[in-house]
Formats: structure tokens, C-alpha cells, sequence
């Protein structure tokens, strides 16, 4: 729902619907009673919070793509990825993407942390978490040939998102999460909006940590 | 394949970083009137704790209180049509019409001056003061704090009519007007809500 209030014709639509939902309570006051101006205020409140529901769902930001930097052979791949990052299946996805062009990669792992802890601002302990699982991907790609950059981004991967392409333009998205069943950036759908909100390719990896680990022991 | 490490080739700062996708004016606006919104709250539940529950009340208002709903109803009529010709206001400027705009922003001052002086005539006659029991209270706290936004929005319509008279503001940028305008337009949908409650229903 946009804000009423954003632009003067906004505001001014806005007093006339607030002088025409009173008049309703008013006249129902006058012809029914209190109840009567009760139920239709009441009534008015729901229809508002439908209205805010139903544009809500339907407002979907014009999908954006970073202006390309380099030459044809350039290109700049974003990872998201949080306990995923130092996964196989994501190393090699990089690889393969990188195939071919001359690549900088950016590597982004989100502070997961519990809502309690996001709302009182304790955030250093997920920070640290985070910085932690960077480097040692970092390290990992880096003794695979990968010299890529990272940095810690906020709790919400899709902010991760923004943040970064604000600063790195790049002509792709690589998404790591965990199977189906396990990720909650996947029951979020964060690689459904992240592809409704980026007109650029939005790639998802999964990344079985538990086969990995598995695989590594036999 | 050549992989090396990202280089930024921007220089200085980066852009301006809106971590909630929302612009700082958007932003300034809503949370201005979120705590708009809270002040007057904060009010409205003090007025319908004093009418709802309050066990003494059997009748509202209670006897002896008597609230001027005609003389408040003009007052009504007279701040929504400053509403109109604020708008009227800001359209006539985006058409490049300055005689408009002047006109507009007269005509807003002028009505939401006789909306101030009305209300404190009223004061003067209604037979009881802020002293006189819980609803004298907040009667007058209610209706003065917007009569405080109601002052307060005249002091910025001052500004400007005092700006669209020498010579400022064009079709491009009027915003020293579209400001004042948002504000005058809250100020009178706190108003309706404060009219209909207080003195209607």
C-alpha cells in the first residue's frame, strides 16, 4: 500500500476519503444509532486492512539490473551464501559460471541471527559467526585458484542482495542454500523474489552439507 | 579463465545506501506521521477511557457539559474548504499560474485563521474550562493540540504565501509548497477524526 501521504494530491485524496468514511459513521449514527456507527467503523476497518492485504500482494517493485561493467569477457558473479559457503556444490558452481570470462567474485554471507537478538541489536555474536564461515570459504576458494572478495551482510538475504549491488554490479546472482526441507531461505522463497526483484540471471545451488560431509568420510 | 580479485572502479563514497528500499523523503514523511499518529493516540485512548470507562458517566457528554456541534460543524466545513483551495493551490503553480497559487494560499491562510480564531471564541463561551472534571480535561487537550497543529500549519502556509508573493516557486519546484500542503492536509483529517468523535458520536 502506498503512503498516503507521500504527495500533496495523495494527502488531499486521503481527506476526502476520511470525511466520506466519518459522514457514513455519522449518517449511521443519526439513522441507527450507536451500534450502527459502531458496526460501520468497525466495517471500514476491515475493508482497509483487505485493501492493504490485497495490495500488498500485489505490489512487485520493477524488477533492476545493474548496469554491466567491463568488457563482453567480464563478468562479476554475487554469492549468497550463509552455512552453505564453503560447500562443494557451490565451489563448483562458481567454477563453472566463471568458465570462460575474466570473473570477480563477491562473496556475501548474511549475520543470521534470531529475531530477538535482531530487534535488541545483538548482533555481534552472528557477525563473528559469519566473518568466520567467510574466511574460511574465502580460504577454500582461494586455494582452488578463486581470488574473490567477501564481506558479512545483514540478516536478510535479500538485503544482502541489495546492499551489494549497490556497490558491485554484477551480471549474476548465485544463491547457496541448504535441500528442500531444511533451508528456510527456501520456505521463505528468497530465490523466487530475489528472480521477481533482479532482471539479471538469479542462479540457486544446493548445497547438502550432511552428504558432503558423508561423502568426505568414506 | 582468468579469476582475480574484484576491484572496484568507483571513486569516493557510494551512493546513497536506503537499506529499506524506501527514499529518506518517504521515509522522513512516514515516520512523521507515525508519530503524529501516537501523539494523538495517546489522547483519543485517554478520551474514550474517560467516556467508556469511567463508571460515574451514564450520559455523554455529561450533564451540565454542553458542546457547541453547530458552531463546530461551520468550523468543520470552513477547514475542509482550506483544504480545496490548498490543493487548488499547488495545482494552479504545477500549471504556472502564479495568481493562482497567491490566490490559493490566501484564501487557505485566511480560512484556517478563522478556523483558530472560531475555536477560541468557542473557548471563551462553552461554560467550562480544563479544571472542570476529566472531560473539561481532555476537550481541551484534545481540540487545543490540534488547534496547536492547526497554528503551526498557518505559521508554514505564512512562509509560504509570503515566498509564492515574491516571485518564488515555478511549475518545476514548488516544494516549499507541496510540504505545507501534506502538512494542511493531515492537519485537517485529524480533524474529522477529532469532530466526529468529540463532538458527533
Amino acid at each position: 500500500m502506498e503512503n498516503p501521504f507521500r504527495s500533496e494530491a495523495a494527502a488531499y485524496r486521503f481527506l476526502l476519503l476520511t470525511v466520506g468514511a466519518f459522514a457514513l459513521i455519522v449518517a449511521a449514527k443519526a439513522l441507527i444509532g450507536t451500534w450502527g456507527a459502531t458496526v460501520v467503523f468497525f466495517g471500514e476497518v476491515v475493508a482497509l486492512v483487505v485493501y492493504y492485504v490485497r495490495s500488498r500482494n500485489q505490489e512487485r517493485p520493477e524488477p533492476a539490473a545493474p548496469e554491466h561493467v567491463g568488457g563482453e569477457l567480464d563478468k562479476r558473479i554475487l554469492v549468497i551464501a550463509n552455512e552453505t559457503v564453503g560447500g562443494t556444490a557451490l565451489r563448483d558452481e562458481i567454477m563453472r559460471r566463471s568458465e570462460g570470462f575474466d570473473t570477480d567474485v563477491l562473496v556475501v554471507v548474511p549475520a543470521l541471527n534470531s529475531r530477538l537478538r535482531h530487534w535488541a541489536s545483538d548482533e555481534d555474536g552472528a557477525r563473528a559467526a559469519a566473518s568466520e564461515r567467510l574466511d574460511h570459504s574465502l580460504a577454500v576458494l582461494r586455494g582452488l585458484g578463486i581470488d574473490a572478495q567477501g564481506e558479512v551482510g545483514e540478516s536478510d538475504p535479500l538485503q544482502c542482495i541489495d546492499d551489494a549491488l549497490r556497490t558491485f554490479r554484477a551480471d549474476e546472482v548465485v544463491i547457496a542454500t541448504h535441500p528442500e526441507g531444511r533451508s528456510h531461505w527456501l520456505e521463505r522463497g528468497v530465490v523466487t523474489l530475489a528472480r521477481e526483484r533482479y532482471a539479471i540471471p538469479i542462479g540457486h545451488v544446493v548445497v547438502d552439507l550432511e552428504a558432503e560431509s558423508a561423502a568426505g568420510r568414506t | 579463465m582468468t579469476v582475480h580479485v574484484e576491484a572496484h572502479e568507483h571513486h569516493g563514497p557510494p551512493a546513497p545506501h536506503y537499506s529499506s528500499r524506501i527514499s529518506p523523503v518517504i521515509l522522513g514523511i512516514l515516520l512523521f506521521i507515525a508519530s503524529e499518529v501516537m501523539l494523538f493516540g495517546a489522547f483519543f485512548t485517554a478520551y474514550f477511557f474517560v467516556r467508556v470507562v469511567n463508571p460515574a458517566v451514564t450520559q455523554w457528554p455529561p450533564e451540565g457539559f454542553h458542546l457547541p456541534v453547530f458552531v463546530a460543524g461551520v468550523n468543520t466545513a470552513i477547514l475542509v474548504t482550506s483544504s480545496f483551495t490548498m490543493h487548488w493551490a499547488l495545482q494552479a503553480i504545477k500549471r504556472g499560474s502564479r495568481a493562482g497559487l497567491q490566490a490559493g494560499l490566501v484564501l487557505t491562510l485566511a480560512m484556517g485563521s478563522t478556523f483558530l480564531c472560531t475555536q477560541l471564541l468557542e473557548y471563551s463561551r462553552l461554560g467550562f474550562s480544563p479544571a472542570d472534571g476529566s472531560l473539561g480535561t481532555i476537550f481541551y487537550g484534545l481540540t487545543g493540540l490540534h488547534g496547536a497543529h492547526v497554528f503551526v500549519g498557518l505559521v508554514l502556509l505564512s512562509v509560504a504565501t509570503a515566498r509564492a508573493f515574491r516571485g518564488h516557486y515555478s511549475p518545476e519546484h514548488h516544494h516549499g509548497v507541496e510540504v505545507p500542503g501534506i502538512y494542511w492536509h493531515f492537519v485537517d483529517v485529524m480533524w474529522i477524526v477529532v469532530y466526529a468523535t468529540v463532538y458527533i458520536l
